[in-house]
């Protein structure tokens, strides 16, 4: 047969004009657009408010404390120091959440993975398109974190809009090893202590408040075995004006892994939920 | 035609064509090598108790479980690698009903549309059309979460026909319904049936299958155990009608001895006997020459429950 | 055989469900501690001493610890009388059941506030001992610390478990977080209330986290003066006006 005829209907009898994988993530992102439009609310609560709420407590208050004792943090003022360090422990708990619950929601309590794979989508589309949307909410965010930051004084150079990228990398090394992890979980109390155990010791020890060079060799270890320390290097040295930081292809590469391991799981381990 | 969209059901040709399909779980073998074949226009049923192996085989028909043996070929195309072109062609009802509660109905039905890459305006039009069909149109802007069972159902049966599917499967599309709420529901089918859709549907109230189906397999551990329509099954594994016979007992299979002749047939069941006759009046007048005092006398038409117990020796609802 | 099978179930079951919860009752252990580390530690080597509101001089991480102890006392009974309590209020419908019996709705909130304590008293103990073996007790006023980290607890519990019952979604959790959040980093947790403009200093003197930590603060460092009476006193009403709020509340909810 010659070209496939293009006027085909996807609405009425028999073959129906085909999707293409393109055509099917937008649907998916579709869906998931809608529910975040909806709750805008607690967007508005957790990627403006308490941001801006850590900013002034520790960019402010303890900055105050930082650089009247030591003149900031290797000549920078803490506030500056800070800042990015907040922006992207914010972004992990932001991934974190957008990562747990809803995919166990999905999954088990109102099943909606089944359903939309009850129309033309696999496995990989309904992913791809979940994390499209968990995307852009956090560069949203990010790009408002930026926003206010700078019209605080935190940011020093227009390259600070380079965080916006590495904040949504930070967030896909931690998106796609989540929703591997709540495609396996079986009980949403694992969640919190997700939460309590990796993600709050996370941001309290991987540079977000103070050089880890500072921390036991141990902890040392871990903090650059895991995402959040490369994220935040990416991150503050933008913040800073000096767009790239030494090493800076080593700490894209470990993010990179963090996402693509995680997505490869992700994805396998789904397709192994959903379509046996 | 070689390409995805292509499907090669011409006229006359089954949508559904199952040979020896089977789905292993495991060591579980839930459905265990059954042909089926189902055509344009009719409506075709699974009737079986819970774990008969009925959403296995619906699950594989919606072309989202791969078949563990035989062969399946849903609109003429293999679902394994053409899942994506036959489900554009599909509706599914699942058993439970997943829809989304944080938004409105409409919503629900709009949202739907995109995954089968339907454009706006065509979801819009659908969507108002079928608010009208499931007789949602005053709840349009309602929340789910608050509508009722009967509601809720069919809202996902509209939301199931928003890409205008050729062929509707509903996995047990009226369990857990009032009788009020399931009496509309079938309704709404019968109308679906006349507009062409085919249906091919789960039940274990043999009331639904007797109402909607054209023909029925009855499924049994996985496998067929017998098919046709439900009349033909009824003439065919029971008689015309059934005595249903209590006594004022704790073990009704002492009173068998006392029964046995009448009938062609009997079947005892914890709380009552089943006697089974053409002329149902004759046998409980026979009952009544033998000097027998049953609790309750029930003479009633056989129907597809006696069928299944008949064949399996079971009864379909614990 | 059989009985040792059913045996191993048994103790299967017993561990299963001891890990689940003993995991999730240290992980609310560690949380305090984690941050006194990172904060009062880490931090603390940049931020070498700090002048207290009442005029001592002290090292950062001796600053911090005491507020850790008591923002963990009020994170523990939050947590405890939001989440729980609302479930049980709109959805498990527990309440309606025990009013049915002979208790009264004094007798509901007696048992949640009572219950947040006995978790929040061990966590607090805890804090209490770690604190202790890092040297950040420096005077035997600390062993006062656990009482007020109850006292703590009760307030947040009385008060939080009566702003639950005015809650109707879980979307409306996102409110109690933005309470709790800025309390938890303006309250004279990380920084001395003279890092305020003077007006800010005075909102902040109205929150009752500040009083807790200030409580908290003068009995850890041994610097006791009559305002540990004000803390305190500011706490107790609170408790008991809480109380006597929710009792009146579920009352009105559910004896209609």
């Amino acid at each position: 047969m010659s070209a496939p005829r293009p006027q085909l209907s996807r609405l009425t009898e028999g073959p129906r004009r085909p999707l293409t994988r393109l055509d099917r993530v937008l649907g998916v992102a579709g869906y998931f657009a809608t529910v975040s439009l909806r709750t805008w609310r607690s967007w508005v609560v957790s990627r403006f408010v308490q941001p801006v709420f850590f900013v002034l407590a520790m960019g402010f208050g303890v900055g105050g404390l930082v650089d009247r004792s030591s003149g900031g943090v290797g000549g920078v003022p803490y506030l500056s120091y800070v800042a990015p360090g907040l922006l992207m422990a914010s972004v992990m708990q932001w991934a974190t959440s957008e990562s747990t619950w809803p995919v166990m929601t999905l999954l088990k309590w109102n099943q909606l993975y089944v359903a939309m794979l009850a129309a033309p989508n696999r496995v990989g589309d309904l992913i791809l398109g979940h994390w499209l949307v968990i995307c852009t909410g956090i560069a949203g965010g990010a790009a408002v974190f930026v926003g206010v930051t700078g019209a605080l004084g935190a940011v020093v150079s227009w390259w600070s809009l380079l965080a916006i990228l590495w904040a949504v990398l930070l967030a896909l090394a931690f998106i796609t090893p989540l929703f591997w992890v709540a495609s396996v979980a079986t009980n949403e109390e694992h969640f919190s202590t997700i939460f309590r155990l990796v993600v709050t010791p996370l941001m309290l020890f991987s540079g977000t408040f103070f050089p880890i060079s500072q921390l036991p060799t141990v902890l040392q270890v871990i903090a650059w075995a895991t995402p959040l320390s490369h994220g935040t290097e990416l991150a503050r040295a933008a913040f800073l004006g000096a767009p790239l930081p030494p090493g800076w292809a080593g700490h894209v590469t470990v993010l990179v892994l963090y996402a693509v391991a995680g997505a490869v799981f992700a994805r396998r381990a789904l397709a192994r939920r959903l379509e046996t | 035609m070689t390409t995805d969209w292509a499907g090669g059901d011409q006229e006359g040709l089954a949508l559904i064509e199952a040979r020896g399909l089977t789905k292993r779980f495991g060591d579980f073998t839930a459905v265990d090598g059954i042909d089926v074949e189902v055509r344009r226009g009719e409506a075709f049923g699974f009737l079986g108790p819970n774990g008969a192996g009925k959403s296995s085989t619906m699950r594989m028909l919606g072309a989202v479980s791969p078949p563990s043996g035989g062969s399946l070929r849903i609109f003429g195309l293999d679902p394994d690698r053409d899942g994506p072109a036959i489900r554009a062609r599909l509706g599914v009802c699942p058993q439970r009903d997943l829809l989304d509660e944080e938004l409105s109905v409409q919503e629900n039905l709009w949202v739907y549309g995109r995954f089968f890459g339907l454009t706006r305006a065509e979801v819009r039009a659908r969507a108002e059309e079928l608010l009208e069909f499931a007789q949602l149109t005053e709840r349009r802007t309602d929340q789910v979460e608050p509508l009722s069972g009967g509601m809720k159902r069919r809202l996902v049966i509209a939301r199931s026909l928003i890409n205008n599917p050729e062929l509707l499967l509903l996995d047990e599309p009226t369990t857990g319904l009032d009788p009020q709420a399931r009496h509309i529901l079938w309704d709404r089918l019968f109308r679906l049936k006349r507009q062409g859709v085919t249906l091919v549907l789960t039940t274990h109230y043999m009331d639904e299958a007797e109402q909607l189906c054209d023909r029925l397999v009855i499924m049994d551990k996985g496998r067929i155990v017998a098919e046709g329509s439900p009349r033909d099954l009824i003439a065919e594994h029971s008689t015309r009608e059934v005595v249903e016979v209590r006594f004022d007992v704790d073990d009704h299979a002492d009173h068998a001895t006392e029964l046995q002749g009448v009938g062609e047939r009997l079947e005892v069941l914890p709380d009552r006997i089943l006697i089974y006759a053409g002329d149902g009046d004759a046998a409980a007048a026979a009952l009544v020459d033998r000097g027998v005092e049953p609790l309750s006398t029930l003479v009633r038409r056989s129907t597809l429950e006696d069928v299944f117990l008949h064949l399996t020796g079971r009864t379909l609802v614990d | 055989m059989l009985s040792l099978g059913l045996g191993r179930y048994l103790v299967l079951r017993n561990i299963t469900s001891f890990r689940r919860g003993w995991l999730v009752f240290l992980s609310g252990f560690f949380e305090p501690v984690f941050y006194l580390f990172s904060i009062g530690i880490g931090l603390g080597a940049l931020v070498t001493s700090v002048r207290t509101d009442s005029g001592l001089v002290v090292p950062y991480a001796d600053f911090v610890a005491p507020a850790m102890l008591a923002s963990a006392a009020m994170n523990g009974a939050i947590a405890d009388v939001t989440f729980n309590v609302f479930f049980k209020l709109r959805y498990a419908r527990i309440y309606d059941v025990m009013l049915a019996t002979p208790a009264s709705p004094r007798d509901i909130a007696a048992g949640e506030v009572a219950w947040a304590l006995i978790r929040g008293g061990i966590y607090s103990a805890g804090f209490v001992v770690v604190a202790a073996a890092m040297g950040f007790v420096h005077s035997l006023w600390g062993l006062l610390a656990l009482p007020a980290a109850l006292l703590i607890g009760a307030a947040f519990a009385a008060a939080g478990m009566y702003a639950t019952t005015f809650l109707t979604s879980w979307q409306q959790f996102d409110l109690v977080f933005l309470v709790i959040q800025p309390l938890f980093l303006f309250s004279a947790t990380f920084f001395p209330l003279g890092a305020y403009p003077p007006v800010l200093q005075g909102i902040v003197q109205l929150t009752p986290l500040y009083h807790a930590v200030s409580l908290e603060r003068a009995l850890l460092l041994g610097d006791v003066s009559l305002a540990v009476l004000g803390h305190t006193a500011y706490l107790m009403v609170l408790t008991v006006a809480g109380f006597a709020l929710v009792s009146r509340r579920i009352g009105r909810l559910l004896l209609t």
